[in-house]
């Protein structure tokens, strides 16, 4: 790093000969990937959302029947309140983790990165297979429970069910933005703050807290995100009763071939998502957050 | 879990009682599947317990003799594969377009190659769904591989973008100046430089494949389903005990292919 002190002046384009024409060609390399996005990515996006302004009839009548159809609304509200809670429990379980990531020497510090890691590496089947067996009658948990007196904790089928389980694979998209976040926080700024006669716990709200908000806010914003989108744990997990707008949507297309209202939806999915991103984009880069500890392993 | 928040000798702050066991706790949570579904698969019951009574490798026979189970694995890896030579190949090319090339509109390229990270897996897998069923896609190697490799990009763009962004171009100047043809410096210098991140890219890609469920689900015909998908169906059809069997295979596989590329580089670190 440090030999890199050959810079060219701005406006000139770097050192070697082949130059301009090259810097050009090099443009070229993205166009079978740009390609194959359009055409399997872009392309069906843009049309199933077409679809719900026009199937069966042109006009926006797939959105006034998510008003009216009477669980629609229903579905969506209890989506955005389970992304909600599962953000919420997220962030308050893997803020001590973080916190202490930041306190230990380097090999318990990669011991638990490590841990953190885990759902990632863990196969997606594999673990909602593991949960169905812990969480249903006589699993593991409703065992454990007994033992404490607490008969007959079913989690299969339930809210609470789902939850834990999304809890569990999120983490590191909570734990990793709050990691960086405080590691760049001067321990000193605490140790000021006592000095001056603030008590321990008050220095922490006060002056470690807010200084955390940034990890805080892209970990939140990106399970929040995330969670909207789950489709496969609500589904053996939860119950069809307590069914999520993944799926609904699901449901529309696979039962019905009902693409028009899979399809408004989905749009309004993508809105809030959009949306998210967009409040959280002026004040942090959630993803950059995530790209800088995850790019690098 | 106790050595993994043992504070280290003299530090200022050591952890007190409370954060260590909440620390504890949030590592059981985090190993719990993983954890569970290693010994059930040894299993020698015919319905599940766990811990288990009696060990056997009863459901491991049963996965490798039932044609299905083994039909599924072998269009899993065949369809993975695929991908990720495919992703790899063109992501690639992204990466050194993005890096190389200056012209407008690079960042929306980027936004549209990350795209399908941020975009809910359900929305996609309809929107997929819909258009195939007009191709005649359904169902066939092509559209898997074609949708799959639309959700690897982005994985082999970012590690590949990484180790370029690190890659100091004064070695190609090196390699020019001591008679280097261009040809020879990409060859000699470039690739072998780029090469561990090209193969994260590549084994991210393989995983991101083998381990998709949703869009599969939905392209899945009688004829060709991939093994999250025969997962998926004996949980929710039919509770057939080798799907314990299969899901330890799959945490073994993808922990194996994963742990390739770090073990690749810490061979060169260390050579």
């Amino acid at each position: 790093m440090t030999t890199a002190t050959i810079k060219a002046p701005p406006g000139v384009s770097p050192a070697r000969g082949a130059g301009r024409a090259r810097r050009r060609a090099a443009g070229w390399l993205i166009l079978p990937a740009a390609a194959l996005l359009l055409v399997f990515f872009v392309y069906p996006i843009a049309t199933i959302v077409w679809q719900s302004f026009t199937d069966p009839a042109p006009g926006l009548g797939n959105y006034v029947a998510l008003l009216h159809d009477g669980i629609s609304v229903t579905v969506i509200v209890r989506t955005l309140v389970t992304a909600l809670i599962v953000a919420g429990s997220t962030l308050i379980v893997a803020y001590p983790y973080a916190y202490a990531m930041t306190k230990v020497g380097p090999r318990a510090r990669g011991v638990m990165t490590v841990l953190v890691l885990l759902p990632f590496w863990t196969s997606l089947m594999a673990r909602n297979f593991a949960w169905y067996m812990l969480e249903r009658r006589d699993g593991l948990i409703d065992r454990m429970l007994g033992l404490i007196g607490l008969d007959g904790v079913v989690l299969l089928g339930t809210v609470a069910g789902v939850t834990v389980a999304m809890v569990q694979v999120m983490l590191p998209f909570m734990v990793l933005p709050l990691y960086s976040a405080m590691k760049q926080i001067d321990p000193r700024l605490l140790d000021a703050a006592t000095s001056l006669g603030a008590p321990r716990r008050r220095a922490f709200a006060k002056v470690y807290l807010p200084l955390s908000v940034p990890g805080m806010l892209s970990g939140f914003s990106l399970v929040f995100i995330m969670t909207l989108g789950f489709y496969i744990t609500p589904a053996l997990l939860g119950s069809p009763q307590q069914s999520l707008v993944p799926q609904v949507i699901g449901q529309k297309v696979s039962a019905l071939l009902d693409f028009g209202g899979a399809g408004a939806l989905g749009a309004v999915l993508l809105m809030i998502t959009l949306l998210v991103l967009f409040v959280v984009s002026r004040f942090t880069r959630p993803f950059t957050a995530l790209s800088g500890t995850v790019g690098n392993e | 879990m106790s050595d993994a928040v043992k504070p280290a000798v003299g530090r200022d702050h050591a952890l007190g009682w409370g954060l260590k066991s909440v620390v504890a706790l949030v590592g059981l949570l985090l190993a719990a599947p993983t954890v569970v579904v290693v010994p059930m698969s040894f299993s020698g019951a015919d319905t599940f317990e766990f811990p288990p009574k009696n060990w056997s490798v009863r459901w491991y026979e049963a996965f490798f003799n039932s044609e299905r189970w083994m039909f599924s694995l072998l269009t899993s890896v065949q369809i993975a594969f695929l991908v990720a030579l495919t992703a790899t190949v063109l992501g690639v090319g992204v990466a050194f377009g993005l890096d190389r090339a200056r012209f407008k509109g690079r960042n929306a390229i980027r936004s549209l190659m990350m795209a399908p990270m941020i975009m809910p897996g359900i929305v996609v897998a309809v929107a997929i769904y819909g258009v195939f069923l007009r191709w005649q896609l359904n169902g066939t190697a092509t559209g898997f591989v074609a949708a799959h490799t639309v959700l690897a990009l982005p994985f082999v763009v970012t590690v590949v973008s990484t180790s370029l962004a690190g890659y100091d171009r004064t070695m190609d100047v090196a390699a020019a100046t001591l008679g280097a043809t261009a040809l020879t410096t990409f060859f000699r210098v470039t690739v072998p430089l780029l090469a561990p991140g090209v193969l994260s890219g590549f084994v991210f890609a393989f995983v991101t494949s083998l381990d998709e469920v949703v869009i599969a689900l939905f392209l899945q015909t009688p004829d060709i389903q991939t093994l999250p998908v025969q997962m998926y169906n004996s949980i929710t059809l039919e509770i057939d005990p080798t799907i314990a069997a299969a899901s330890s295979l799959m945490v073994a596989a993808t922990t194996i292919v994963l742990l390739v590329p770090l073990l690749v580089r810490r061979k060169r670190s260390t050579s």
